[in-house]
């Protein structure tokens, strides 16, 4: 974060003009400043600058027990909540060497996969806000409502839902929850099908992205770009099928890729993400196993709370969990997840105490944000605009 | 998936392409090696990073060629303090290894490798800003999260959770 208005020490070349988009800008989809060297209308220089959302959960991290640690990653990319806490459990549960039972895995795929539903219809609102359609919006934040009531039913919070625990989840799913998710899921197609049609085939959209924030494939992969913009540019990867976790390995999906390397493809591979992703929903609503929700792991998952008070040992596990926490045996561990955004990983190091001795978490969006330079440089300012919105930065994940 | 005890042994490990790669180009530049929970730890010597990474990235059989993160550890008080530790992705093969590095507390230093790949720019930065490990040939080394005219390093052990007061 720079303290006093940032300038470039030395313009690119004389006569060019310094302008700061943001930090308050509302294209910038937060608090992130980028500042630009312009001639005329086209952008010679970008910089982004970021740091306005710094938080320091990293150092807050060594300071609390591992389960503590867990309502933390919901607060680092907001739109994805259930894939920080996925990533974050995923991780400690490999330094732990523990087992987690069937539906728990699958339960974890299904509220994943809305959770990026969830994540891409909050980007489509808000991009084709930037780009001038307004309708979009309205439709996406419909479908987005029906989601977040799927995530109060489950964990009791709309956004910050702490769901995944370490071993499994934090409670059964409430009656109806299965019944009420495959009627959304047999509804959403058409639900994509009246958002492409708004855009897909609209010559004003059109003309905002196509040929717009251009990148390489070369260039995405020097520059570090991951997930969609790394897909929009002809490159294949998908963790959830390269190197499959919490079970992904039974569910069968497409990785849709483009190879222009503009804002309209990674809005393709996007909107295409939508529909495969509902198909894993539908998938997972159809072999939901049956069973338990939590590993069967007494010091390190919480009883539930009938055997709490009617078990001596279970109350004296759960006083011992809440007060003293768990040891985890020395390590460390990197678990890559396929987010929303693209790769998500987490670096957790344990020195064999309850407490994390180190959590880094490897953003996204703060990936992506590297590309931005490339993507605008002799471009105009209105196309910035379109760019920042094709890569789908959330700040909470870039400044942690 | 119960915990095995880790592998330490080089010649156990050889199998893997990354390991292969650098023992048969820069074999001085590896100090120690683990396989811990399916998980391929290098260990580098401080002077090879760069030429470590540009070899490995250049690989033709299995071209680390996307660097997934760039880290740092403080391991206060015992020496060497500060351990780099650089996350590699083999995109086309699907491997990763990790790779790293050790630094004394006294004057934490190290070579840049945005020469390597241009996205260490932003990792270096958070490192040097949050760890106070500088790097040699960064195009733009300045803090990046914190304020610039910040005071201590953040995520130092040394540095208090609630900050100076």
């Amino acid at each position: 974060m720079p303290s006093s208005p940032p300038t470039f020490a030395q313009p690119e070349r004389a006569g060019t003009l310094t302008l700061n988009m943001g930090p308050q800008h509302p294209s910038t989809h937060g608090v992130l400043r980028l500042v630009l060297e312009i001639d005329g209308e086209t952008i010679i220089r970008l910089r982004p600058e970021i740091g306005y959302l710094h938080t320091g959960i990293e150092k807050t991290c060594e300071a609390k027990f591992y389960q503590q640690v867990v309502p933390l990653t919901d607060r680092i990319d907001y739109l994805c909540p259930l894939t920080n806490n996925l990533t974050y459990c995923l991780a400690v549960e490999k330094l732990l060497g523990l087992e987690i039972p069937p539906k728990a895995q699958w339960m974890r795929v299904l509220m994943n996969e809305l959770t990026r539903i969830n994540s891409h219809l909050v980007w489509l609102g808000t991009h084709a806000m930037d780009l001038g359609a307004m309708t979009v919006f309205l439709y996406c934040f419909r479908e987005r409502e029906d989601i977040l009531r799927f995530f109060e039913m489950v964990s009791g919070q709309r956004m910050m839902t702490s769901y995944f625990r370490i071993g499994g989840l934090a409670l059964e799913p409430p009656l109806g929850f299965f019944e009420k998710v495959k009627k959304f899921a047999d509804r959403f197609p058409g639900n994509v099908d009246e958002y492409e049609g708004l855009l897909t085939g609209n010559p004003i959209f059109l003309m905002r992205t196509k040929g717009v924030g251009q990148i390489s494939a070369e260039d995405a992969i020097a520059l570090g770009a991951c997930g969609p913009t790394l897909r929009g540019s002809g490159i294949d990867i998908d963790l959830r099928r390269d190197a499959p976790y919490s079970g992904y390995e039974n569910f069968e999906f497409k990785v849709p890729i483009r190879t222009e390397g503009d804002v309209f493809a990674r809005y393709a591979c996007r909107v295409q993400e939508l529909r495969e992703s509902i198909g894993i929903v539908q998938q997972a609503l159809a072999g939901m196993p049956e069973g338990p929700v939590k590993a069967d792991a007494p010091k390190v998952v919480l009883p539930d709370r009938e055997k709490m008070k009617t078990q001596m040992e279970a109350l004296i596990y759960h006083f011992k969990i809440i007060t003293e926490g768990f040891s985890v045996p020395p390590g460390e561990v990197y678990q890559a997840v396929e987010s929303p955004r693209g790769e998500m990983g987490y670096y957790v190091v344990s020195d064999g105490t309850a407490k994390p001795y180190r959590v880094h978490m490897r953003g996204p969006s703060y990936a992506n944000l590297q590309t931005l330079g490339k993507m605008c440089e002799g471009h105009l300012i209105a196309d910035v605009i379109a760019a920042v919105g094709s890569i789908d930065v959330v700040l909470g994940d870039i400044d942690r | 998936m119960p915990l095995s005890p880790p592998i330490t042994d080089i010649e156990q490990l050889r199998s893997h392409p990354a390991l292969a790669r650098l023992l048969e180009t820069v074999g001085a530049a590896v100090q120690g090696v683990k396989f811990d929970r399916e998980e391929l730890s290098i260990l580098i010597e401080k002077g090879f990073v760069r030429e470590a990474c540009a070899i490995l990235r250049d690989d033709s059989d299995c071209p680390f060629n996307y660097l997934s993160d760039l880290t740092c550890v403080d391991w206060y008080p015992s020496e060497p303090r500060f351990e780099v530790i650089y996350h590699l992705l083999s995109i086309p093969k699907k491997e990763r290894v990790r790779l790293k590095v050790r630094l004394d507390g006294s004057s934490p230093v190290i070579e840049s490798v945005t020469s390597v790949w241009p996205s260490a720019n932003f990792y270096e930065r958070e490192v040097f800003d949050l760890f106070g490990v500088r790097f040699t040939g960064h195009p733009n080394l300045k803090r990046l999260m914190m304020p610039d005219d910040w005071e201590g390093h953040p995520l130092r052990k040394d540095y208090p959770v609630e900050g100076y007061r």
